[in-house]
C-alpha cells in the first residue's frame, strides 16, 4: 500500500507554483489515489490557481493516473486559473499523444517556457 | 509458462502479483527498455478485469498467465469472472467529446505498447504479446 507521504515536491517560482513528481513510475492505484488528492488539495485547500506539473523524474503513468490529471485540469479551468506541464520524457510524451491528450493540455518542453507561459 | 495464478479482485492483490510478475521479467533478462511497456500494459489489463470485469467482487478470481516464447516473445493472459464486454463497442477516447472524459484509455495505451492486443469473444478474457530484447 502507498503511503501518505508527499508525493509532490511544491515550490513557488516568479508567482507561479510548481509541482514536481517523486515517484518515477505513476501506475500503482494506491499511488495514484494519493497523487491525485495531493494535486487536488493544491487547488482546493490551498486556492493555487497558476500551477506548473513537472514530470522530470517520471518514466511512466497509466490510464488512471491520466483521469487525475484531466480531473485536476477541469478543476482549475473552473477556479480561472491555468494549468501548464513541462519536462515530459519521450516515453512519456508518447502517452499523451496517443491517447491525443496533447490537445487537451499545455505541454512546455521544459519549466522555463513553461513558466513563460503564464 | 513464467508464471501462473489466480487471485481474488482486490486492487492490493493485483498489485501485489504485478510485482511477481515484474520480478520475474527481470529475473529473466527482459531489458530496461521493455520492462515500463510491460508493466503499464499489466497495470491497464490486471485494473480492467480487477474493476470492470470483476466489479472489484472478491469473491471473483482474476486468473494470470506468463509466457516467455521461443522468439523472445513476451505473452500476457488475463481472465476475469464477468460478464464481459466488446472492446469495439468502448468509446474511443480520442474522439474529441471524450477526450476530456478522466476514463477509457486503458486499451489504448495497451495496444500502443504492445505488439499484440487480443480479446476472447466473450470478452473477458485479454491476451497481450510483446517482443522484448532479453539480455543473456
Amino acid at each position: 500500500m502507498a503511503s501518505d507521504a508527499t508525493r509532490l515536491d511544491v515550490q513557488t517560482v516568479d508567482g507561479v507554483t510548481v509541482a514536481r513528481f517523486v515517484d518515477n513510475r505513476i501506475l500503482d492505484e494506491a499511488v495514484i489515489q494519493v497523487v491525485g488528492d495531493q494535486m487536488y488539495r493544491l487547488v482546493d485547500d490551498d486556492g493555487l490557481r497558476k500551477i506548473v506539473l513537472d514530470f522530470q523524474s517520471v518514466e511512466h503513468l497509466s490510464s488512471a493516473a491520466l483521469g487525475k490529471l484531466i480531473n485536476m485540469k477541469k478543476k482549475v479551468d473552473a477556479s480561472g486559473g491555468q494549468l501548464g506541464m513541462c519536462n515530459l520524457r519521450p516515453d512519456l510524451l508518447k502517452i499523451f499523444k496517443v491517447t491525443k491528450l496533447t490537445k487537451v493540455f499545455d505541454i512546455h518542453k521544459d519549466i522555463e517556457k513553461a513558466l513563460k507561459a503564464f | 509458462m513464467l508464471f501462473s495464478q489466480a487471485f481474488s479482485s482486490d486492487l492490493h492483490e493485483s498489485a501485489s502479483i504485478q510485482q511477481q510478475i515484474m520480478d520475474i521479467w527481470l529475473k529473466n533478462g527482459v531489458s530496461d527498455g521493455d520492462l515500463p511497456d510491460l508493466q503499464l500494459a499489466l497495470e491497464e489489463g490486471l485494473a480492467n478485469a480487477v474493476k470492470h470485469g470483476n466489479q472489484l467482487d472478491p469473491a471473483k478470481q482474476v486468473k494470470v498467465e506468463c509466457q516467455l516464447l521461443d522468439d523472445c516473445m513476451i505473452r500476457v493472459t488475463i481472465e476475469d469472472e464477468g460478464a464481459g464486454f466488446n472492446p469495439e463497442e468502448v468509446p474511443d477516447p480520442t474522439d474529441f467529446e471524450n477526450l476530456d472524459k478522466p476514463s477509457g484509455r486503458g486499451i489504448v495505451l495497451m495496444r500502443a505498447f504492445m505488439d499484440e492486443v487480443l480479446y476472447n469473444d466473450e470478452g473477458n478474457q485479454l491476451t497481450f504479446c510483446k517482443r522484448c530484447s532479453i539480455n543473456a
